[in-house]
């Protein structure tokens, strides 16, 4: 069997698997640490399919490592992690593991884009790499219309990363992350750094492609006004574990401190009334 | 069937219908030519579709999307240009598919793909073009450095209060000591390889008793410091040039100036001044080790008692080629500090950058020192230290 059957297949049998669970990511009783230092204790969080998660929680409370460790760059201590219903701890099957690989995107929070390749390089290197038998032509074109997807001005493609400000870069790995059209995109902070302008853009652009494309995102983030702007629902990551789940209104009803102090602080109250008002004028 | 275990609750059935290729059939409807897109059109399952699709000649009339399983934007893409190519119409499309092409023909293209490319003779021409300049410029760049090195040690001389003493002697460890076990042994082992090489050639004269001459000479004058130099690029230059390099990347040198830190107070004197310092305690060091080589050899396979080896070398070895040594270590010093450090300082852009410029200082204190070595050789047999 050709290897791009044996790729084909794969994808088939984890279309089968994840039409068959209803949670695109579900995590079990997780435990990651560095040494002494857990950083999380038996953390639950299931990701519905199609949906929008904020994750939200103080400094060092291990959002980031968390990601890592759904997407593999962080062995778990113990627990299960499931993505599209295949189990990615100890599992040894490499073909079912690069077809969900194949399925995800990810985009860092400095965009770690591959400084010696131009933007439209950077785009098509996971498409070169899973899928070798694209002509030329038709990969730069698919690179060329996610390149634009992503709101990119149409000079940025050939440009070097050193060469792009800030937000540029991300949108630019942003591209990179939807290259193989996923279903499931991680976001690392993506409007960190950014000005408003540029912040609500990014949000903005991340519905819009969220709506389109059918995709499930796991969004990381500070960034108060873009919980309210376009996550469905927002965990809480706190104590090592999710201390809850739930559309902000519903976390606004219970009475954890951290939650209160969150959102009801003062840059928490403006970003509510504000997007309270923006909905309100649609 | 596949090599890997199927997924729970997966079933055959449902899988087939998943995996179905993307294919293509020409229907001819009365004057009408369309084409029937079938299958799965996802980026896994495209096959050769796409080429086959380029190839279709025009007219045709419509593009039927009603007998497709699946559809990603890579799919609708395909569509797409196909349509426009043919100047066909799209029919049969359901929401989704509906929705992505939209969003792809939205999108469009990006005006240009690749950064321009010259034909190779202009090319060619072009880089000699460049690698002239930028020698050039390169060679100028560290003549200035050189001056901004003398117009920062002449501050630091006034104001003797700004010189940093911890990161100076920090430095002196990393270039210093950390190097003496690898120049130890190197040296010691060139020792004897130029004892044993030399004694072969010597003993056809019945003269192997100058191997004594030759190990001394030559490593005080010249292998013992030129060696050690050669280690000292390797080791510390690259590592000034890779150090001051990503911290360029980081801003932090940047950061330095805002706050009112003088770079080159803070970070390239001490390396330059640590690699003035090393250099010649370095040397002297490499050369005795080197004679104790060759000394060793002399004794092991030559018959020359250790005591009898160091009588002679204080006859042969005259005065003037450890002070030739010792002269010739702390410039060679200087061009490693100044190479490295110059270089580290000229990183912009990329980590790419970083590797350039840390070869770039390696190469450049290598090559300067050898010319340096060279001038220095001519100068010394002239005012009669033979």
């Amino acid at each position: 069997m050709s290897e791009e059957d044996a790729r084909a297949e794969a994808d088939g049998c984890l279309d089968v698997a994840a039409n068959g669970s209803e949670y695109a990511i579900s995590i079990r009783g997780l435990r990651t640490s560095f040494g002494e230092q857990v950083v999380h204790e038996g953390l639950d969080l299931d990701v519905r399919k199609g949906e929008i998660l904020g994750v939200v929680g103080g400094s060092g409370t291990g959002k980031s490592v968390l990601m890592r460790a759904i997407i593999g760059l962080q062995a778990p201590d113990a627990g299960e992690i499931e993505v599209f219903g295949q189990p990615m701890v100890g599992e040894e099957d490499d073909e079912a593991q690069l077809a969900i690989r194949r399925r995800w995107g990810v985009l860092f929070q400095g965009g770690a884009l591959f400084s010696t390749l131009t933007v439209s390089e950077n785009v098509q290197v996971p498409l070169r790499e899973y899928y070798p038998n694209i002509l030329p032509q038709l990969r730069e074109e698919i690179a060329g219309y996610k390149i634009r997807m992503t709101g990119l001005p149409g000079d940025a493609a050939p440009k070097f990363p050193s060469e792009l400000s800030g937000g540029m870069r991300k949108r630019a790995g942003l591209a990179r992350a939807l290259a193989l059209d996923p279903d499931l995109l991680f976001l690392d902070e993506p409007t960190a750094g950014l000005d408003p302008i540029g912040a609500a853009a990014f949000d903005e652009q991340t519905r819009a492609l969220q709506q389109v494309l059918g995709l499930t995102i796991f969004l990381i983030t500070h960034d108060l006004d873009t919980l309210h702007a376009i996550c469905d629902r927002v965990a809480v990551l706190a104590d090592g574990r999710v201390i809850a789940v739930g559309t902000i209104d519903e976390l606004l009803a219970t009475d954890h401190e951290w939650i209160q102090e969150y959102f009801n602080g003062p840059r928490g109250r403006l970003a509510h009334a504000g997007s309270v008002s923006i909905r309100g004028e649609c | 069937m596949g090599h890997f275990g199927l997924p729970r609750n997966a079933n055959w059935t449902s899988f087939t219908s998943t995996m179905n290729r993307a294919d293509f059939t020409e229907e001819q409807e009365g004057e009408a030519r369309s084409i029937v897109l079938t299958g799965s059109l996802s980026l896994s399952c495209l096959g050769d579709m796409p080429a086959r699709l380029d190839s279709v000649e025009g007219p045709v009339a419509a593009i039927d999307l009603s007998r497709i399983d699946h559809i990603d934007t890579v799919g609708a893409w395909i569509v797409h240009r196909a349509a426009e190519r043919l100047d066909a119409s799209v029919k049969g499309a359901d929401d989704d598919a509906g929705r992505l092409i939209d969003a792809v023909a939205r999108a469009g293209l990006p005006e240009k793909m690749r950064p321009v490319y010259e034909t190779p003779l202009l090319r060619i021409l072009n880089q000699i073009g460049t690698a002239v300049v930028m020698t050039g410029q390169t060679m100028l760049g560290l003549l200035g450095f050189l001056g901004a090195t003398i117009i920062a040690s002449w501050s630091l001389i006034r104001h003797p209060g700004r010189f940093r003493i911890n990161a100076v002697v920090q430095r002196f460890e990393v270039v210093g000591v950390s190097a003496l076990g690898i120049i130890g042994l190197m040296s010691f082992l060139i020792g004897i390889v130029i004892a044993q090489q030399g004694s072969v050639q010597l003993e056809q004269f019945g003269m192997e008793v100058l191997t004594v001459n030759l190990v001394g000479r030559l490593t005080f004058r010249e292998l013992g410091v030129l060696m050690t130099a050669i280690m000292v690029a390797g080791r510390s230059g690259s590592a000034f040039a890779a150090q001051i390099g990503t911290m360029k990347l980081n801003e932090e040198i940047d950061a330095m100036r805002t706050i009112g830190v003088q770079p080159m107070e803070a970070l390239v004197m001490p390396r330059i001044i640590a690699a003035i310092v090393m250099m010649p305690l370095l040397s002297f060091y490499a050369s005795i080790l080197a004679i104790i080589g060759g000394g060793f050899l002399c004794a092991v396979s030559l018959d020359i008692p250790p005591v009898t080896f160091v009588q002679r070398l204080r006859e042969v070895v005259p005065i003037t080629d450890i002070w030739i040594g010792l002269i010739k270590a702390p410039v060679f010093g200087l061009i490693i500090g100044i190479a490295g450090c110059f270089q580290g300082l000229q990183v912009r852009g990329n980590a790419e950058e970083v590797g350039q410029r840390t070869t770039a200082a390696v190469v450049q204190a290598i090559f300067l020192v050898i010319v340096i070595d060279a001038i220095f050789a001519v100068f010394f047999t002239w005012i009669g230290w033979r």
